[in-house]
């Protein structure tokens, strides 16, 4: 019988609570639930601090993903959904998050979500997100000012590099590290298409090239990619990276080596961006809620 | 806002920009019927602004869907930039 096959892009999938917190004491109590491609996160938020979220693989069923990501951000809090005043939907499955008051664009989220993780000084956020990549500009307050998406193929996206870390044998939360331990920078590989790239990969492999150099060749032609989306909108200093590919050192580095500028660090976790900002668009818009109500 | 619609692939870059701040000062936004191919439509986006759009099913192939008005020779201005009377719309080929 044939062992079972290890899954070398599955990433860590894990939810978080800040015990400190009683839901219970809390004014306004909102959601954000990003359905993204390939990954699902929902965020709680207390009065427009975070209490809880969840980060998750999305399955075949967007509805399903998101009410599964919404109750393991409140696992063992004895919250429900109708504890919940307002939810906003977000990311490629927005439209079909069941219990959503309102859909908002990853785009507008990502903004919002990245001037809470940065600060107000961040004026470009790149979204390297699991099937496109975001480039956007946005001004003190979160607010979108230009914006470019590339989701036509999926070079230089998360699912790119998952496609790597299974042809390569090594574990998608080890690929930036390694990538980084080489004598020498290798050229990258094809930046235009992730099929021509595995193929390229395999080449340079029976060419005696070693998984290393290999990874260090995918991941600058990753940033390669990336940064000549950057340049169609400029980059405005101060400078983040969102999203799941923002883990990877390998990337990120380059990236920032060809960019000539360092990114922010935050002290939240990069996948929740969309998310977070959701929520924070459903806070505002339950308080104009309750505003017109009295 | 700049709104960038479109795409870039191994045979180059493909966007229409609408420049969203001018284009809701625009109540009658001829750029939609200017367009032989129906690409544009109105939107009320996330901010709860009213601007014009590049439809979800046209972003992935402008190439193709803006080609009839792009021929190779004799290239007429685009209708829908001439439409537009708040120069907000641009192409980047």
């Amino acid at each position: 019988m044939a062992d079972k096959k290890k899954e070398f892009w599955r990433w860590r999938e894990y939810n978080w609570r800040d015990e400190s917190k009683d839901w219970k004491s809390a004014d306004v109590i909102t959601a954000g639930v990003d359905v993204g491609s390939v990954s699902s996160q929902a965020v709680i938020m207390l009065d427009g601090e975070l209490f809880a979220y969840s980060n998750m693989r999305t399955g075949s069923d967007s509805p399903d993903s998101a009410r599964k990501a919404m109750s393991w951000a409140m696992e063992d809090t004895g919250m429900t959904l109708d504890d919940v005043h307002y939810t906003v939907g977000t990311g490629y499955g927005r439209v079909n998050v069941p219990f959503a008051d309102r859909a908002i664009t990853e785009i507008a989220c990502h903004a919002r979500g990245g001037n809470t993780m940065y600060g107000p000084t961040v004026r470009t956020i790149l979204d390297m997100g699991g099937q496109d990549c975001k480039a956007i500009h946005c001004d003190d307050r979160g607010k979108v000012s230009n914006f470019l998406m590339n989701d036509k193929c999926a070079a230089g996206t998360g699912r790119g590099m998952e496609v790597f870390a299974d042809l390569l044998a090594v574990s998608i939360e080890d690929v930036g590290d390694l990538s980084l331990d080489v004598d020498e920078e290798p050229p990258p590989v094809s930046s235009t298409c992730v099929v021509f790239a595995k193929s390229e990969a395999t080449s340079l492999l029976r060419n005696g090239w070693s998984t290393n150099r290999v990874l260090a060749a995918y991941c600058s032609a990753m940033a390669s990619r990336v940064v000549s989306l950057l340049e169609r909108i400029g980059v405005e200093k101060d400078f983040a990276i969102t999203g799941g590919i923002a883990k990877n050192r390998g990337v990120v580095e380059r990236l920032e080596r060809e960019l000539g500028l360092t990114s922010l660090k935050s002290k939240y976790d990069t996948q929740i961006a969309g998310a977070l900002g959701a929520a924070l668009f459903a806070k505002a818009l339950e308080e104009k809620k309750r505003a017109k109500a009295v | 806002m700049k709104a960038n619609y479109g795409y870039m692939d191994g045979s180059g870059e493909y966007f229409i920009t609408i420049n969203t701040d001018p284009c809701t000062e625009c109540t009658e936004h001829p750029c939609v019927a200017a367009c032989p191919v129906g690409m544009l439509e109105i939107i009320v986006d996330d901010y709860d602004d009213e601007a014009a759009a590049v439809k979800e099913e046209h972003r992935k192939k402008l190439k193709y869907d803006c080609a009839p008005c792009k021929p190779v020779a004799g290239r007429s201005p685009l209708p829908c930039v001439t439409a537009c009377p708040q120069d907000a719309i641009s192409h980047s080929w």
